[in-house]
């Protein structure tokens, strides 16, 4: 597995961080906006010239296919997947804002003259670009595909992911996502008013919001017969997987969670497990009055009165938006293979509608067996996996 | 993997192919390097109040997918999968030139919220309160494909009996402009009925919705099957298009002489079109072939468009004569086979056949 976010640009400084409780959410530094000092965000710490000289891309490329390059790549070579010859190998990678950190510098220009901006920023405008050019650099070919589901795009990712391998069209697929800090989404979410001036605060009774974040998070699933070839064993396997739509609105979840819910118990149904099997969940939670609500409700339903330690690492990393699931897809199995639960940073006053509390400390839990991470995004998308261990 | 049925195929794209009872009689004539959907009017299906709101792929991709639920006869379908390269251009300029111009001060998040690449498929869920399985894919020239390969894959699951799945793709002011910066289309004025004729570079710029309801089980009135879609990412030569043609077919248990038609993906530009001749003129020599380009024009979804022409010549057992085909002796059409590559990145091929 691979991940780079704004707690690190590795597995290892990301883990580092997940067990020192250190946030990444600041003051933007990177990206020029007007909003800079007034919404805080979990940037990578890297500039662009940064992020180039890691991930061997120009320059100017776009920040999200640096993001992805540098974290397919950690994932491809930790998976040792290359190493076996003659393999059916795939590239499944989510995003929402593609190449558009370009494309806003390409309109600055191009709106004032239309001859004008130039062309090397729009080309990769699109999400299936992004993938492409990552795919060349790993040298995967047999399948590439992009999956842009919002918010949940690398659950789906993964999903789709492990389906081509059981489908047996493919014996190896880098599965996850990747996305930028970028004014587009910025300013989309501040106008959407739902990003919080100060850190955010996952399923705090007084959170006020979300603060984005940017990274890109990818997992190297194997069939079997592969995993027998490898000379390291998996971190862990995915046993379950659900995708359903919340159907309720274009940008807010449904009060009792139905999406959530259905995805939730969709997932544990494929996996054969039981709610009390559920030893961690990994929270969308980002932090917003809506989706923290309607995510515990559907938590309620599901596992009342039995519930699972949890906790929303986006108070660590921000809302990545299409990479979230694929960051967390690494952290759930990073918390499986060395047998730890994460803190939710900030948490003050646990809300009141719900008897549960997310976990306040970072502990150690030697039996973690069955780790839950879901997401939730626009247009009532909404996907959980279940990560288990072996 | 099982085949699909396909129950319905709706298509809005530059030819009359909505609510139209003929199938391809009457070819639109276009003389400008793009082509643009003729569009319904769109109350009889989507309430006046949201169509408003919706931008024209919005509107293009809900009435071709509602048609296609209703001409199903489903109310809700198991699975909502879509596909398209672009997304929803039109509101993604709209927020980016708002953003720039106001110096990030946008007024309104409507654009902004619609722009997502997923709002087709979100937006039929809520119209049609499903909430099931819900997927988009953005793969370049293959995200109808891929929507296609997650379809087949769900009807093979037996997670789901049937699925809507859909391509779709929209021009823009904008985005002609950008397009034809990058040297894609023709420069001299062509008519696109005449696109095959002139031997120069470029192409014309197209789009279009295209939706089909898919089942796991046959019915007395299904259109045609998909056997199967499989893409090839860029390939070295024109030999290993050739080999992965081979394997593929090799998969499906047929040879070149069970292929009754080709639809080919030429679309004008001498350069891109050398590599379907090749292929004519090896593998498939001798094997009828039609094109399609200069009836949608060229973009990263027009497989959607070919595969309800397809689905259509085999279920009316006729290839419209606008097409210019050249009639063999064959008198039943029982399957056709896509061959489609969109700027030698994605090549793909769909196997379609009679039930």
């Amino acid at each position: 597995m691979g991940v780079i976010s704004g707690i690190g640009n590795n597995v290892a400084e990301c883990l580092n961080a997940l067990v020192e409780g250190k946030t990444g959410i600041d003051k933007i530094k990177y990206l020029k906006t007007n909003h800079r000092d007034l919404l805080p965000a979990a940037e990578v710490k890297l500039s662009n010239d940064g992020l180039s000289v890691i991930s061997g891309l120009a320059p100017h490329t776009s920040r999200t296919a640096m993001l992805s390059m540098i974290a397919a790549q950690e994932a491809w070579d930790n998976s040792g997947v290359k190493n076996i010859p003659s393999l059916r190998t795939g590239f499944v990678s989510a995003s929402t804002a593609g190449g558009i950190d370009k494309t806003e510098e390409f309109f600055t220009h191009f709106l004032i003259d239309n001859k004008k901006g130039k062309l090397r920023n729009i080309i990769n405008h699109e999400c299936g670009s992004i993938t492409t050019m990552v795919a060349d650099k790993l040298g995967i070919r047999n399948h590439i595909s992009t999956i842009s589901t919002a918010c949940s795009s690398s659950a789906n990712a993964i999903m789709y992911g492990a389906r081509l391998i059981k489908h047996n069209l493919l014996d190896a697929v880098v599965a996850g996502g990747t996305d930028a800090l970028t004014r587009f989404t910025l300013n989309g979410f501040n106008t959407l008013l739902v990003l919080d001036e100060q850190y955010c605060r996952p399923f705090d009774e007084n959170r006020s919001g979300l603060n984005l974040g940017e990274g890109a998070g990818y997992v190297v699933l194997v069939s079997e017969r592969v995993a027998l070839l490898l000379e390291k064993s998996p971190y862990c396997a995915i046993s379950g997987y659900f995708n359903a739509n919340d159907a309720y609105h274009q940008t807010s979840t449904s009060v009792d969670g139905d999406g959530p819910y259905m995805a939730m118990a969709g997932a544990l149904a494929m996996s054969g497990l039981q709610p009390m099997d559920i030893n961690y969940i990994n929270l969308h939670g980002t932090g917003t009055q809506n989706n923290d609500s309607s995510e515990g409700a559907a938590i309620q339903r599901l596992f009342h009165p039995n519930y699972p330690k949890m906790s929303s690492t986006k108070s660590f990393t921000g809302h990545t938006l299409g990479a979230s699931a694929g960051v967390e897809a690494v952290f759930s199995a990073l918390a499986i293979h060395h047998g730890i639960v994460y803190p939710n940073l900030r948490l003050q006053n646990p809300m009141a509608a719900f008897p549960f509390t997310p976990e306040i400390a970072f502990s150690k839990q030697p039996g973690l067996k069955h780790v839950l991470s879901n997401s939730v995004g626009f247009g009532g998308n909404c996907s959980s996996l279940i990560f288990s261990k072996l | 993997m099982m085949k699909a049925y396909i129950r319905s195929a709706i298509t809005i794209s530059p030819q009359k192919t909505f609510n139209s009872p003929a199938f391809l009689n009457d070819l639109v004539e276009y003389n400008s390097n793009r082509l643009t959907s003729i569009e319904p009017d769109y109350s009889e299906a989507i309430d006046p109040r949201l169509i408003r709101r919706m931008s024209r792929i919005i509107k293009m991709s809900v009435a071709s997918a509602l048609a296609c639920l209703k001409d199903a006869g489903i109310a809700s379908p198991d699975a909502i999968v879509t596909g398209t390269a672009y997304g929803c251009l039109e509101d993604t300029g709209i927020f980016l030139t708002n953003m720039v111009q106001e110096d990030e001060e946008p007024v309104t998040p409507v654009a902004f919220v619609q722009s997502t690449h997923n709002t087709i498929g979100a937006q039929v869920a809520l119209l049609i309160k499903c909430s099931r399985y819900n997927n988009t894919f953005v793969s370049g020239g293959a995200s109808f494909e891929n929507a296609l390969l997650d379809a087949m894959m769900l009807l093979s699951e037996n997670n789901a009996a049937n699925v809507l799945v859909g391509g779709m793709d929209e021009i823009t002011d904008m985005s002609h402009i950008v397009l034809s910066r990058l040297c894609l289309y023709k420069r001299q004025l062509v008519s696109n009925l005449n696109l095959f004729n002139i031997n120069s570079k470029g192409t014309i710029n197209g789009e279009g919705a295209a939706f089909f309801l898919l089942k796991n089980i046959p019915s007395a009135n299904d259109l045609a099957c998909i056997d199967a879609v499989a893409t090839l990412y860029k390939p070295n030569d024109v030999a290993e298009i050739q080999q992965y043609i081979h394997s593929f077919l090799v998969s499906q248990s047929i040879s070149y002489s069970d292929i009754d038609l080709l639809i080919f993906g030429n679309n004008g530009d001498s350069k891109n079109d050398e590599i379907y001749t090749q292929l004519q003129q090896s593998v498939f020599n001798g094997t009828p072939s039609i094109n399609y380009k200069h009836l949608c024009g060229e973009y990263p979804t027009s497989t959607a468009f070919a595969t309800w022409l397809g689905a259509n010549i085999i279920k009316n057992n006729n290839i419209p004569i606008a097409l210019d085909y050249q009639e063999t002796s064959k008198n039943k059409i029982n399957k056709v086979l896509i061959y489609n590559h969109y700027q030698n990145i994605y090549h793909s091929l769909i196997l379609l056949s009679s039930c």
